[in-house]
């Protein structure tokens, strides 16, 4: 496989200093860790502190989405690999002005364990931290166990509407309480096309064969509800939307918002392609649709595949998503 | 001998480093087959880091194991980050006071070491982790040990269970991590943690047999 890559055990490395450079207008490094990056004026007097952290592979999740009324600080993994405690800690002491940190992240094992070790270490410090995990990948696990579904795009939504929160001025607990009910009312489902390969290992870790799809994939692969011929994009929009409806039982006359990402390696064409039906299947239901998000917002590296993401809202979530905020991820 | 030297056990994270950074292909192959196959990438950079703090510092065990606990916490994530950091780390916390490491104290860092990571993950025996290979060595020291075996048998009596646990993963179902997510499929390969774990409980068991003898 062909990348624009130099020691692949360092892409990460490699990235930052790129996104660094590029986006200096909102952003600069951390003075104690590499592996973090924050707002230029975190952390920012009188607000609560923000931040999130997850895996590299995802750009621009998750380091795109601070700046200014979004994210104050980002703990940067590995590929597809958690970000340590220490990096998770330093973010938070970075974010800190006094007022508490809320972190919004995705909910994977190794994520939880060392935000976790994080929050232990920074309340020796005085410092309070509460979380919120994004639990919107529907395919992940079943209702009835839906605290252990995993965060995917829906994260977008979290971090939008928290950062809006808390640049509102509202107290930590505030900030924890809107960003659970965003994520309470986010679900998401994936397709993928064809697998993708993490660069230091160099050849993918599954396999979707010609011809076939996999419905419900998850972020990093993982295996989705099951395997099918692949089909018209009509037919795959009508049932990602039916699969986020059916669990997200919104009532007739809703107001929804939609994001539509990209995996990787998926042409934006085809995201408008699927939005087409996408519309159609919401308008059916009763649905009116407020915001319409189309793009790669959380990606897979070359996954080729899609991300349906619906948020139910009400006025204070409208509100919050339209917002003023400034961040390299929002388009 | 019923005990080593704090002092001079040093070179046991040495010859674990060794061990990992000996097995880094072959972790991340078995990680490949049900997980994203990075395993064996980030054990040896995080184990490789460890060794060039450990290269401007002379240390003994407890000491060698504290940094590699700090240096898997502060610069690796992931799981394994936490899950071993926290392991390293407590076994450091139960040794670091002993001048002799005898089969009592050597207990004890097993014991802190599997309630620490209990703390952090709600793993299971059985839910095709590295708990599967970690608690039965516990466990089989411990009957050894209360049996009133020697040292060295103690740690026969481990790295047989570690073994054990780590070949019984085969046959499981993932319960726990994203290979959970496979179901049946995650059954007839070992599961990756294990096997990082059982080479470094054997690892860790063979050169402190190897100090006693």
């Amino acid at each position: 496989m062909q990348r624009f890559v130099n020691n692949p055990d360092y892409i990460v490395e490699d990235m930052v200093k790129g996104f660094l450079k590029a986006h200096d207008d909102l952003i600069v490094k951390n003075e104690k860790n590499d592996r973090v990056v924050q707002y230029k004026n975190a952390p920012v007097e009188g607000k609560v502190g923000l931040v999130t952290g997850g895996g590299s592979g995802h750009e621009p999740a998750f380091l795109g989405y601070v700046g200014e009324n979004m994210m104050d600080a980002v703990a940067v993994g590995e590929v597809f690999s958690s970000p340590s405690a220490q990096a998770f800690y330093d973010a938070f002491m970075a974010a800190d002005s006094g007022k508490g940190v809320a972190c919004l992240f995705g909910n994977y094992a190794g994520d939880n364990m060392n935000v976790k070790m994080a929050i232990r270490k920074a309340k020796k410090q005085g410092v309070t931290v509460k979380y919120v995990t994004a639990t919107d990948d529907v395919a992940s696990s079943p209702k009835e166990t839906k605290e252990k579904r995993h965060g995917i795009a829906g994260g977008v939504f979290m971090w939008k509407v928290g950062g809006a929160k808390a640049a509102k001025g509202a107290d930590l607990d505030e900030v924890i309480a809107t960003a659970q009910k965003a994520v309470d009312n986010t679900r998401s489902i994936c397709v993928g096309l064809s697998p993708c390969a993490i660069p230091a290992v160099g050849h993918p870790n599954f396999d979707i064969k010609e011809g076939d799809m996999e419905f419900g994939i998850g972020h990093h692969g993982e295996p989705g509800i099951n395997v099918q011929k692949l089909k018209p994009a009509k037919e795959i929009a009508n049932d990602m939307a039916k699969a986020v409806i059916d669990d997200l039982e919104p009532a007739d006359g809703d107001e929804v918002a939609v994001l539509l990402s990209g995996l990787g390696a998926t042409p934006i064409m085809e995201l408008y392609v699927l939005y087409d039906e996408i519309e159609a299947y919401l308008k059916e239901q009763g649905l009116s649709i407020y915001k319409v998000l189309i793009g790669d917002y959380v990606t897979s590296l070359d996954m080729n595949g899609a991300a349906l993401t619906v948020m139910k809202l009400d006025e204070e979530l409208k509100e919050l998503l339209d917002y003023d905020a400034k961040a390299p991820g929002l388009k | 001998m019923t005990s080593f030297k704090n002092a001079e056990a040093g070179l046991i994270v040495d010859q674990l480093i060794k061990t990992i950074q000996e097995q880094r292909d072959y972790l991340s192959e078995i990680d490949g087959k049900i997980g994203d196959g990075d395993h064996g990438i980030n054990m040896n950079k995080g184990f490789t880091m460890c060794e060039e703090k450990l290269s401007h510092m002379t240390y003994n065990l407890s000491e060698a194991f504290s940094t590699l606990g700090e240096t898997l916490l502060d610069d690796i994530g992931g799981s394994m980050g936490p899950l071993y950091g926290m392991l390293f780390d407590e076994m450091a916390m139960a040794c670091e006071d002993a001048e002799d490491i005898d089969a009592e104290v050597f207990g004890e860092m097993l014991v802190n070491a599997v309630e620490g990571i209990q703390e952090i993950s709600p793993a299971k025996v059985g839910d095709k982790s590295m708990i599967d290979t970690l608690v039965p060595a516990k466990e089989a020291f411990i009957a050894a040990k209360e049996e009133g075996k020697e040292f060295v048998q103690c740690l026969e009596a481990m790295n047989d269970a570690a073994e054990r646990g780590w070949q019984s993963t085969k046959d499981l179902v993932a319960k726990i991590g994203r290979a959970s997510r496979l179901g049946e499929r995650s059954r007839g390969v070992l599961d990756a943690g294990a096997t990082s774990c059982y080479f470094i409980v054997t690892g860790i068991g063979k050169a402190a047999i190897g100090l006693l003898k």
